[in-house]
């Protein structure tokens, strides 16, 4: 019982610590110490990082957080499946 | 129908809606009161949390600021929904699977100690209350605007409407008007903006219009805008002005700021379940984001529009707008070069930067300044960017529906936040101070009776904040976020995540943020405000960044005191076994 949710913790800690490893390269990364640099590149009438620092970002956070949800729903099945075995 | 007339319609219409819901959604146990319950649907509070964090701020001045500081504001938008990753991964769904009521339940019961419990609660009542102050500020602005009543009456009609529903419907009764009122200022939102963007761009939806082309042309907006705010002395609208460490505390200190704001993680304890807790915070970063991503859209296009409609203009025929936002006092003009025209460039027209009006008109028919004017650059005119939204439709000449519309979402986005704040100030003095601390044999129904009479005095002390608002709101916003980052999100973030860490640790870490991030804020913001620059700054970091690390010190704090004193009690490492598990 105890290995069992000690496997659960550490598989979360995993999930949870990549999971914020997109977050801080699509914010503080591409945002705002890369984004002078990714302006060179350009997305239609969007400077790449002015787009990542007032639009891409936003939308990475929001993806990041469903597929928490989904990664988690994913884990918990498993815990409970193991469980009932 | 004039726009006066439609805007008491709508917002008359939306004030009628709220006090129905609140009819409907009564309390009858603290159960209700403080935590709906807990069986609010996910969605459904994914829109509460969503208008409940939205406030004044995001809906009326944030655009604005965004406009006056081009790519600079960027940290507001990466700050305020970033926030809702930590929140959603590193604190959320523990603090429901705890199940209590309130921010500082969880700090007194983790911490196993009451001195715990009254700290977190006098940090939780200054936060909320700095907070307050800002939402009545932004009531204040749309009912002397459109409505044309005194200030002092549109906040009370605020803080009646607020007290009715907050009061008698406590937490259940705040969400599912929180719902309505989200509905509502998203609305009044997303409908000028869409308009302005077919207007400049032909694009429907701004997102895209805002990196799209002007209308007959090949030119892009932002391009045309870097170009024009050039040609005025600006920076270019899209690069940046303050430096990038300056840049990276802010944004840091408004998402960790964000995770740790009692009002934000209360709302988690509503819902059923710990997987229903993940899913919420996914829909309300979604709710937000839908706001969130077309602010900088009306940004660019309103700062845009504004030069067009005013620069080199003679002041007799400047627009309506224009005059109508002079008379309310937020906006002045000083014909530096007799001219007769309105010049618009960077620097601040004015000595003092906000004028100081005579009973006198000038030959044009300007309201005259008791100012000097600020020689050394050519700018005549003083603009106050928490009008930008409200102007905005105004600027580009949309119907005065939509006008109206706007004026009824801000009441909304100001009155959804300010009861949420109003709520856990209330319960945390009835719960945590009362029924935990000092009057632990009040019955349940006692202990309700109690949190009603602390929401009545939470608002009443609201409505004088708004009556006679204190000089200093702008300057201590930065003050809530701050706080919060350094003392809540450390404490929470490693009750959850390591065990070891004791009262000793929790207790000096919040205290030593709390003292670091208040005394850097306080010397530059009131005591040598002369000095306010990076020159004097800690490391380049401006008082509004500084959270960032007054939190790092509050990590390096608890960590380094926990080794050296005694762990904490069998219990509290089996309460945070449990927690860790769905």
């Amino acid at each position: 019982m105890k290995d069992k949710t000690q496997k659960y913790w550490k598989a979360n800690l995993k999930i949870v610590f990549s999971l914020l490893v997109i977050w801080f390269i699509a914010s503080f990364g591409f945002g705002i110490i890369f984004s002078d640099t990714l302006d060179q590149i350009r997305l239609g009438g969007f400077k790449l990082g002015f787009w990542f620092a007032q639009q891409g970002s936003i939308y990475i956070f929001v993806i990041i957080i469903f597929l928490y949800v989904w990664l988690m729903k994913r884990l918990d099945k498993k815990l409970s499946e193991e469980e009932e075995i | 129908m004039t726009t006066q007339f439609l805007t008491y319609i709508f917002v008359g219409a939306t004030f009628a809606l709220y006090i129905g819901i609140a009819l409907w959604s009564r309390a009858r146990s603290t159960n209700d009161f403080y935590v709906a319950g807990k069986d609010v649907h996910p969605v459904a509070n994914g829109m509460a949390t969503a208008a409940d964090w939205m406030s004044a701020a995001s809906f009326l001045s944030m655009a604005g600021l965004i406009a006056f500081l081009g790519k600079d504001g960027s940290v507001y938008l990466m700050g305020w929904t970033g926030g809702y990753v930590l929140l959603a991964l590193l604190l959320a769904p523990y603090l429901r699977k705890f199940g209590k009521f309130t921010v500082p339940d969880f700090i007194g019961e983790r911490y196993y100690s009451k001195t715990a419990r009254k700290l977190a609660v006098v940090c939780l009542i200054f936060i909320s209350f700095t907070y307050i102050a800002g939402q009545m500020r932004g009531v204040g602005i749309v009912f002397s605007r459109f409505l044309e009543v005194d200030i002092n009456t549109g906040v009370i009609v605020g803080m009646a409407i607020v007290f009715f529903y907050a009061v008698l419907g406590g937490m259940k009764g705040i969400t599912y008007t929180q719902v309505a009122q989200y509905c509502v200022l998203i609305f009044a939102y997303l409908v000028p903006a869409i308009f302005i963007s077919i207007l400049m761009t032909g694009e429907v939806i701004p997102q895209i219009g805002f990196g799209s082309t002007l209308v007959d042309s090949q030119v892009y907006l932002l391009d045309k805008l870097d170009q024009v705010t050039k040609d005025l002395g600006f920076v270019a609208y899209t690069e940046n002005v303050k430096s990038n460490i300056d840049i990276f505390c802010i944004t840091a200190a408004l998402m960790f700021g964000t995770a740790g704001l009692p009002h934000v993680i209360v709302r988690f304890f509503t819902v059923p379940s710990v997987g229903a807790a993940r899913q919420s915070a996914g829909y309300a970063l979604i709710f937000i984001a839908l706001l969130y991503t077309t602010a900088p859209a009306v940004s660019a296009f309103a700062r845009m529009n504004l030069i067009d409609s005013i620069q080199d203009q003679p002041y007799s025929s400047s627009p309506s707008w224009f005059k109508n936002w002079e008379e309310i006092g937020l906006i002045a003009w000083m014909d530096k070069n007799a001219d007769g025209k309105i010049q618009y460039s960077s620097g601040n027209a004015l000595e003092n930067v906000k004028p100081i009006y005579q009973e006198l008109r000038g030959p044009k028919g300007q309201r005259l300044l008791e100012n000097e004017p600020n020689l050394s650059n050519e700018n005549e005119i003083y603009i106050d960017r928490d009008i930008i939204v409200l102007a905005n439709p105004e600027i580009a000449q949309l119907p005065g529906w939509i006008i109206a519309l706007v004026a009824a979402g801000g009441l909304a986005a100001a009155l959804s936040t300010a009861a949420g704040l109003l709520l856990v100030i209330s319960s945390s003095v009835s719960h945590d101070l009362l029924k935990k601390t000092y009057m632990p044999q009040i019955t349940e129904k006692q202990e309700l009776k109690y949190a009603r009479i602390a929401a009545a005095v939470a608002i009443a002390i609201a409505g004088i904040f708004g009556i006679y608002p204190p000089a200093f709101v702008a300057q201590v916003v930065a003050f809530a976020f701050g706080l919060a980052a350094a003392t809540f999100f450390p404490a929470l973030f490693l009750g959850i995540f390591y065990k070891r860490l004791n009262k000793e640790g929790a207790i000096t870490g919040m205290l030593g943020g709390l003292l670091f991030t208040a005394s850097y804020i306080i010397y530059f913001k009131f005591i040598n405000p002369d000095i306010n620059n990076s020159d004097f700054w800690f490391l380049g970091i401006s008082p509004e960044g500084i959270g960032c690390i007054g939190m790092i010190l509050n990590f390096a704090l608890a960590l380094s005191i926990s080794i050296f004193t005694k762990p904490p009690p069998k219990d509290v490492f089996d309460m945070v076994d449990e927690i860790r598990q769905p």
